[in-house]
């Protein structure tokens, strides 16, 4: 397809839910994640012109504002999958192509070499009913991709799933997407997709974008509450910068310490997790905060919920950017 | 296990799965045979005697006139009744027009179903409430008021009859008509359910697929309720079967033209207690026909 290469350029804005502004080039992957009513899925509808939204929407050279979805080269994979379960996996790839205009032996031929290309080839006659999460996942996978769509839209797409199935399929996912010559947007709420998978991350909150970038850059210098926690650091606003630490770095102590080097905040515990060898404490107080401690620590200082406790950072542990 | 702090505990990971004895069925030790103990009693406590009572009587009440009527029937009169003409026109003619008035129920009901079920339009509660009255209206008022409408003086019967030379009252046309009046808002309201059910979602999947709407009625939304569609015709024609008042009104009890079952017993009420009595009993054994047909969609309840 020769306009793939003008990639996606859309100013959406649901009011009241939805102002945002986003470009990809062709073969990016666009993360999209954001805290739960972030508009994550208003946006991936309005992409798709299930909801109405104000803006235009251009997409490989076509002016896709006000179309309706039939028209739009626009493939989606849905959180709940919506499978049509009275069809089998091969007449559910084939529709998007039947419904094209395709001849149904060629609509069936392009199916079978896509569930074949996911790894579910086998699977073609069963009924969706009849199919895993992960299977199920693949076929929905393969019917959004069978009508070779410009852009790619992935809603969730491990929700729902098995730890190690979600983790097979994003390997798989990643080659597939390497592949894929159109634009993916990727609405995920775990790190490791946006991380493994995107090429660009772009934060959501309160339906705008607050952070587009790198996923290393992201990752390192967050600047929204949200992603500081998917990545699993403690970041603080100050002024219109921002102090990035990790949850490593701070001291937990039961009295505020003498030290005057360091940064002080006093708070109560409000949880306590395991993470790998160590114990994850949240903290409530002017600032939420993590702290990774010892379980032995976590012991000694009796670190349980409602625990008031003060937390301290070198000045040397902050990146401030 | 990962070592956590006394106290420390956190909110709850999952996976802390502690073996529940079951709140019924003691489990038996492996090995040995146990009666398999079907667990029958309600740990909530026995149900109150205020409640069955009044339920079995509701039971009997539905259950003892049928009895009745099934043991009064003298099987000779029932096959005597089946070799009458009068009968077996009477049972063509019902059959024959309630089949006539299902399909044009179908072909009526199931688009204004789904304008119901799926397009959002000003007025929309106006009309399933204008769709409903014929539902709870006197089946006789039906009759009056399609004469009002249909009759060879209504607003449209006059000028049908002038342009065409046909009337529908007194004509086996008049029956259908009738009992689509009837029929039609059961099935229109029983098929927007099965339409509802199943899911406005799937129509927004194949959108993105391409499909016109068109297309998604035909290859999706109809296929998806079926059930639900054929449990709708199925009551309709059974509602159409047992329909009385609005013929009777509207059309007469002719036979061979306009007698159906219902109007036929009724004129025979009188005349011959045992005929009447089989001609009941073989609309019973339609009835229950039409609940067999139906026992997965009704008769189960989740």
């Amino acid at each position: 397809m020769s306009g793939v290469a003008a990639g996606l350029t859309a100013r959406l804005s649901v009011p009241g839910r939805l102002d945002v502004e986003l470009v990809a080039g062709p073969g990016d992957v666009v993360a999209v994640v954001g805290p739960n009513g972030a508009g994550k899925s208003t946006l991936v509808h309005a992409l798709a012109g299930l909801q109405p939204a104000e803006g235009t929407v251009r997409l490989a050279g076509d002016e896709l504002t006000g179309m309706p979805p039939q028209e739009r080269h626009v493939g989606v994979v849905f959180q709940d999958r919506r499978l049509f379960p009275h069809l089998s996996a091969l007449e559910n790839v084939a529709f998007g192509p039947r419904a094209r205009g395709v001849a149904a032996r060629t609509a069936r031929g392009v199916a079978r070499d896509r569930l074949a290309r996911l790894g579910v080839g086998a699977l073609a006659d069963r009924r969706p009913g009849e199919l895993s999460g992960g299977q199920a996942q693949r076929v929905a996978i393969a019917r959004a991709l069978a009508t070779d769509p410009a852009l790619l839209l992935l809603d969730e797409p491990f929700t729902g799933l098995d730890v190690g199935v979600a983790a097979a399929l994003r390997v798989e996912l990643a080659g597939h997407l390497a592949q894929y010559t159109g634009v993916t947007v990727l609405v995920t709420h775990d790190a490791i997709d946006a991380l493994t998978l995107a090429t660009t991350v772009a934060v959501l909150d309160g339906g705008r974008l607050v952070q587009t970038g790198t996923p290393h850059d992201v990752a390192a210098r967050p600047r929204s509450a949200h992603v500081a926690r998917l990545v699993g650091l403690n970041v603080i606003r100050d002024g219109d910068r921002f102090r990035a630490f990790s949850p490593s770095a701070v001291t937990v102590s039961v009295h505020a310490p003498d030290d005057s080097t360091r940064h002080r905040w006093p708070g109560t515990v409000r949880g306590a997790a395991p993470h790998g060898d160590a114990v994850r404490l949240q903290v409530h107080g002017e600032q939420d905060l993590i702290a990774d401690v010892t379980p032995a620590a976590t012991r000694e200082l009796g670190l349980v919920p409602g625990r008031p406790v003060w937390l301290s950072v070198k000045e040397t542990a902050i990146t401030t950017y | 296990m990962t070592p956590a702090a006394p106290g420390a505990a956190g909110p709850a990971g999952p996976g802390h799965k502690t073996p529940e004895p079951g709140p019924t069925a003691p489990a038996a030790p492996s090995g040995t045979r146990f009666r398999r103990v079907r667990p029958r009693r309600d740990p909530l406590g026995r149900a109150p005697l205020v409640l069955v009572l009044p339920a079995v009587v509701a039971v009997l009440l539905l259950a003892v006139p049928l009895g009745t009527m099934v043991v009064a029937t003298d099987p000779a009169s029932l096959a005597a009744a089946l070799r009458s003409e009068a009968v077996r026109h009477a049972l063509w003619l019902s059959v024959v027009t309630s089949t006539a008035a299902i399909v044009i129920c179908l072909v009526l009901g199931l688009p204004l179903a789904w304008v119901l079920a799926r397009v959002d339009f000003p007025g929309r509660r106006l009309v399933r409430s204008l769709v409903i009255v014929p539902m709870v209206l006197p089946p006789v008022v039906a009759g009056i008021a399609l004469r009002t409408a249909f009759g060879r003086s209504g607003l449209l019967g006059r000028p049908l009859l002038d342009l065409t030379g046909f009337a529908f009252p007194y004509t086996t046309w008049g029956v259908v008509l009738a009992h689509v009046f009837v029929a039609l808002p059961f099935v229109v309201i029983s098929m927007e359910g099965g339409l509802r059910a199943a899911g406005p979602l799937y129509d927004a999947a194949a959108a993105t697929l391409g499909a016109s709407r068109w297309l998604t009625f035909r290859r999706v939304t109809v296929p998806l309720a079926l059930p639900g569609i054929a449990a709708a015709l199925v009551l309709g024609w059974a509602r159409s079967l047992g329909e009385f008042g609005a013929t009777i009104t509207f059309n007469g009890n002719y036979p061979g033209v306009t007698q159906t079952m219902p109007t036929l017993i009724y004129v025979e009420r009188q005349a011959d207690g045992d005929a009447v009595l089989a001609l009941s009993l073989v609309m019973l054994l339609v009835s229950v026909g039409v609940l067999v047909a139906l026992r997965d969609r009704w008769l189960v309840t989740a």
